[in-house]
């Protein structure tokens, strides 16, 4: 019984620091050290996790929790009411409805007892290796982003004095989510994960509001609404797997060799997608980039949509071959496609990154739904690159913002002069975001040959024309911040201290995780899916084609030094670009017909003609709704 | 270990070989233009005689960046090939040729430059249109053979044709973008005067130049390359076969070359992209349809 | 081979000054089948940057005075300027313009220059070849002062 004390202390603290947190209303050092301390605290015990769990094995805990079954009870009618609190005050009565009517189906079943008939000989808290990783994932990812948060807080505030100074309660919310995430990847059991899923689906709600304005509270009711929609679905899943197919926990579902248990699962499944903000309902997580960029890194890479993608990969195996599975891999591979192609038109850095998450996540989401065993390998990878790139990219767009004031990809040229350190950190994240020796390209390939192994050629085809679209807005991003501009100036670089910590962490992360690759693989994600799929696979990117990219990697970090060591380009004259002889000084000006001297200005390609929002994304809601509709009743009719 | 070593020659060669080949193609490709057009045309050699120039006149950059680029973007495209020679995974060999494009592109962008910057983005969107197609050849090739890795797909029994004409229809399609010919030659045009001057080539002078000359002879090598896997198998007489019809593509794309005018990047994109969906995704069904 | 490069692959600019076109047309009539100057390597690019060989037509006037010296300027070493027609020569019938300061060589160091109003095709490509040689003889000039420059530098470090 060693590990339930950590377990506790790991879902506990949090909740803990944040009530400290918000209590501490005092700006100052004080409040500063204390945020250090607990993310400090919550990454020593994740790694501390880790090296107990490599040493012993998978334990499950808690067969019996009365007690705290009724305080969990207690806990989501509290929840309940907060929501009806806001629903009542903003006028949002189907928030209202949503809320009480999943609350009570679930107090219904508390209270008749029908679930603690089944869950008697029920564990309630299951430590694996998956568990493990998602807490990596959370733990010190958000650890980090939290630490980040400290230093852009402060400038956020200074930047903006028109909102409201919140930050006890920003800074506790950001602890609680941390808390609500461990909850939900070391539960099992369905009453406990819905529990911690409807923490998470508040706590976004209450951080995209944030700044009280208009926009922010719609924005966050439109969260609220959509998870809310997720979570009925998710308690209707419970409802009906404890009354008529009597199981409770998520390893029952998998192992359910009853055919009625699709329905949950379609159900689940559906939660699942709202959560990972895929098509139709991806419009909320593009609707939380309103709020500060901390907000944002957290939703995206370490907690929120990560969830779901957890529970997708958890239900991968009984996805496989049944209509869940296709409704799946179906919305998983057109968002994929389409949200990628929907990022073409976007200039807005934080709109980008947000498609571009959507669209990863789809290609998770299409892996777990193959229900094969390196798909799952390629969405687990998928999963932790993710997270650590993804949150690099919105730390440092957030840096970069609280520096040029803009958060514009338009107003990012040039940036490798004037914010060097910056620029080399963003151009890190956005190569290993989709470029060949780096992790998530690494994932991508495996999930293309999964896909192409599962005989699924709708998903190939996606994820052939997803990959191409999804290089096309990345470059683009990278040809603005190489652009070196002659004369511009290097900005003072205001970055905080534990921005840069944090910033620093992640890009080392994220070149050691591309060397980490094969030891992960072998000893972190081949167990999990061994225990998963109940077999295992050689290699599936095979150790000569690792070495390869590896041999990659050691090139472009020598390429560098080799040009300087063979002097290749030192008697070069610097000239001024070509612009038909017009310059005027240098390349910035040129002179114009009327003889005036004129700035030059130059612009990547958007095409919203083709690509833009007002183009596209109508229709695709339209599909993904329909597709999504479709299968779903598909699936749930065909086994009722 | 015997194989090894004949794989590593393979690469070896390639190294070595493939600038002489490309450069050879290249001068055979503006005699040819000229002979078509009725001119007598440069010497066979002159490909070779412009680079020796290049790297004879004075280096000037735009910015210091653009060397370590360029050079990058010679590394990979060379290792780009050796991996193709060496037997490896086709996949991750044509990422390996994306990362290269990537490097020429930054430098492009990075001049700052009007012209290049255009040619730039035209780039991009060049790599939008036939990025598809070529993972779906690959793909193709793995249905077709089970593998992905060039070594086990020239030991197959049967060309890959036989399975996959539209795969390969839809591939020598994409090598038109790839060659920079005409009616696709946006981002830039081995043909000397286009609207936007050279595009993407407009600040690379002197022995950069050279080296983007240089890497476009590897590439052009390996992409021929490409498109005779169709026809090898294990029989030694399909190698003299694939490299007949390699050499018929390459003339054919001359033949286009000359014959139609550029076109909007729009048309290039749904041309390529209607392509890709009609001859490449169609093939691949009716493949997997009998794989069953 | 080695000083050879340059006489067989020169790229051309072709920069219309202030000339009434005529000049330009027996420029482009040298790439035509007809002359064919490609045959000699000759590449009629559009790109300071890539060009040995600045052929100018028509005079300059005040206008495209600064354009003329920046593209000279744009283009590397060694590099030669070739004025084709009479008027690059020496203003021609333009000379006595309000807005003509003359011949190229009142702003640019011409190397050939082309008389003919307007210039024959063939004597446009006698033109070419005739600075194909002088750009052989600043090539070994500039090779020779490299190699003082090195010499000299050693020489410091010596020091």
């Amino acid at each position: 019984m060693f590990f339930l004390p950590l377990i506790a202390f790991l879902i506990g603290y949090p909740f803990v620091a944040a009530l400290i947190l918000y209590c501490m209303k005092r700006h100052g050092r004080a409040r500063r050290y204390f945020i250090f301390f607990s993310s400090f605290v919550v990454i020593a015990s994740v790694v501390l996790l880790g090296v107990q769990l490599l040493t012993g094995g998978d334990v499950s805990y808690l067969p019996e929790t009365h007690v705290l079954d009724r305080v969990i009870l207690c806990a989501e009618i509290i929840l309940a009411g907060v929501i009806v609190y806001f629903g009542a005050r903003h006028r949002r009565y189907d928030v209202i409805v949503l809320s009480v009517v999943q609350t009570g189906m679930i107090a219904w079943l508390e209270l008749t007892g029908r679930t603690e008939m089944l869950s008697v000989v029920k564990p309630h808290i299951l430590l694996d290796k998956f568990s493990f990783v998602m807490c990596v994932v959370a733990g010190v990812v958000g650890g980090l982003i939290c630490i980040y948060a400290v230093g852009y807080m402060k400038e956020f505030h200074e930047r903006h004095t028109e909102f409201q100074d919140r930050r006890p309660f920003f800074f506790a919310m950001l602890f609680v989510f941390l808390g609500a995430m461990f909850g939900l990847v070391l539960s099992t059991h369905l009453l406990w994960i819905y529990f911690f899923w409807e923490i998470t689906s508040l706590v976004s709600f209450m951080l995209i509001g944030y700044n009280k304005r208009e926009e922010s509270v719609k924005n966050a009711f439109r969260s609220l609404w959509m998870n809310l929609l997720g979570g009925l679905g998710f308690a209707i899943a419970i409802v009906y797997g404890v009354c008529v197919l009597h199981i409770s926990t998520l390893q029952d579902i998998v192992a359910c060799a009853d055919e009625r248990v699709i329905i949950p699962i379609a159900l689940l499944a559906l939660a699942a997608l709202i959560k990972s903000a895929q098509l139709p309902f991806s419009r909320w997580l593009l609707g939380a980039m309103v709020a500060p960029t901390p907000t944002s890194a957290l939703l995206h890479s370490a907690t929120m949509v990560k969830a779901g993608v957890y529970l997708l990969l958890r239900l991968s195996p009984v996805l496989g071959g049944n209509l869940a599975g296709t409704m799946v891999t179906t919305i998983g591979g057109f968002t994929f496609f389409a949200a990628s192609l929907l990022a073409i038109s976007q200039s807005d850095g934080k709109k980008v990154l947000a498609y571009s998450t959507i669209s990863n996540l789809g290609l998770i989401v299409a892996c777990a739904g193959v229900g094969l065993y390196e798909a799952a390998w390629a969405g687990m990878l998928l999963l932790l690159f993710h997270a650590v790139s993804k949150s690099l990219m919105f730390l440092s767009v957030g840096a970069v913002e609280n520096q040029i004031g803009s958060r514009n990809i338009e107003d990012m040229h040039g940036l490798i002069v004037k914010l060097p350190e910056l620029a080399l950190v963003m151009i890190l994240g956005i190569a290993g975001m989709f470029l060949a020796p780096f992790g998530m390209l690494i994932s991508k390939w495996g999930a293309l040959m999964a896909f192409v192994d599962a005989d699924n050629l709708l998903l190939v085809v996606l994820v052939a024309f997803g990959s191409a679209t999804t290089m096309f807005y990345w470059t683009k991003w990278l040809g603005k911040l190489v652009a070196v501009l002659h004369h511009s100036e290097r900005l003072p670089n205001k970055t905080k201290g534990s921005e840069w910590f944090t910033l620093c962490s992640l890009a080392v992360l994220m070149v050691a995780l591309c060397f980490g690759l094969p030891f992960i693989s072998k000893y972190l994600v081949g167990p999990i899916l061994l225990g998963m799929f109940g077999y295992t696979m050689p290699d599936i990117i095979s150790g000569f084609n690792l070495n390869i990219m590896t041999v990659m990697l050691v090139i472009i970090i020598l390429l560098p030094f080799a040009v300087r060591f063979l002097a290749f380009g030192k008697r070069d004259k610097l000239v001024g670009s070509y612009m038909g002889g017009a310059n005027q000084g240098d390349d910035r000006y040129f002179v114009d017909s009327f003889g005036k001297r004129k700035a030059m200005y130059l612009s990547g390609w958007y095409m919203p003609e083709f690509f833009g929002e007002h183009i596209l994304l109508k229709p695709v809601l339209a599909i993904a709704a329909a597709a999504l509709i479709l299968l779903l009743t598909i699936a749930i009719g065909g086994a009722v | 270990m015997n194989d090894l070593y004949i794989r590593l020659l393979c690469a070896a060669g390639y190294l070595v070989l493939a600038p002489f080949i490309g450069g050879l193609l290249s001068g055979l490709d503006r005699k040819l233009t000229a002979r078509m057009q009725g001119r007598q045309g440069p010497p066979l050699l002159q490909a070779f005689y412009d680079v020796a120039k290049l790297f004879k006149k004075q280096p000037v950059v735009v910015n210091s960046v653009q060397n370590l680029l360029i050079v990058g973007f010679l590394v990979f495209v060379a290792f780009t090939g050796c991996l193709f020679f060496f037997g490896g995974d086709l996949l991750l060999i044509f990422f390996a040729l994306s990362l290269a494009v990537i490097f020429i592109f930054m430098s492009a962008s990075s001049a700052n430059s009007p012209y290049s910057s255009m040619g730039a983005q035209r780039e991009l969107v060049q790599m939008l249109a036939y990025e598809p197609m070529i993972l779906l050849t690959a793909v193709g090739f793995y249905l077709f053979t089970g593998s992905f890795a060039v070594s086990d797909i020239i030991r197959s029994s049967t060309p890959a044709i036989a399975a996959m004409p539209g795969v390969f229809l839809g591939f020598s399609f994409i090598l038109i973008i790839k060659f920079q010919k005409s009616p696709f030659d946006l981002s830039t045009s081995h043909h000397a005067h286009q609207e936007m001057v050279k595009g993407l080539n407009t600040e690379h002078a002197g022995n950069i130049l050279g080296l983007i000359e240089i890497a476009h002879w590897y590439e052009t090598v390996f992409l021929l390359c490409v498109a005779g896997l169709f026809f090898i198998t294990s029989d030694w007489y399909s190698w003299l076969i694939a490299l007949a019809v390699v050499l018929l593509v390459y003339v054919i794309d001359v033949l286009v070359d000359n014959t139609f005018p550029r076109v909007k990047w729009q048309t290039m994109v749904v041309m390529s992209w209607a392509v890709t969906l009609v001859l490449g995704v169609l093939n691949l069904l009716i493949l997997s349809l009998i794989n069953h | 081979m080695a000083k050879t490069e340059l006489a067989k692959s020169p790229w051309l600019l072709h920069y219309d000054g202030s000339s009434c076109n005529g000049c330009d047309i027996e420029v482009l009539a040298c790439l035509t089948p007809v002359y064919d100057v490609e045959r000699l390597g000759v590449i009629n690019t559009g790109n300071p940057k890539h060009a040995d060989i600045l052929l100018i037509t028509g005079g300059v006037n005040s206008q495209n005075e600064p354009v003329v010296r920046q593209i000279y300027e744009q283009m590397p070493h060694p590099k030669v300027v070739c004025a084709v027609g009479i008027c690059a020569c020496n203003g021609g019938i333009f000379k006595e313009c309000y807005n003509i300061l003359g011949g190229v060589d009142k702003v640019l160091p011409v190397d050939v220059y082309v008389p003919g109003c307007a210039a024959r095709p063939e004597a446009i490509i006698d033109g070419v070849v005739k600075a194909l040689a002088i750009l052989r003889e600043k090539q070994q000039a500039l090779g020779k002062e490299e190699t003082a420059k090195e010499a000299a530098s050693d020489a410091t470090a010596a020091v």
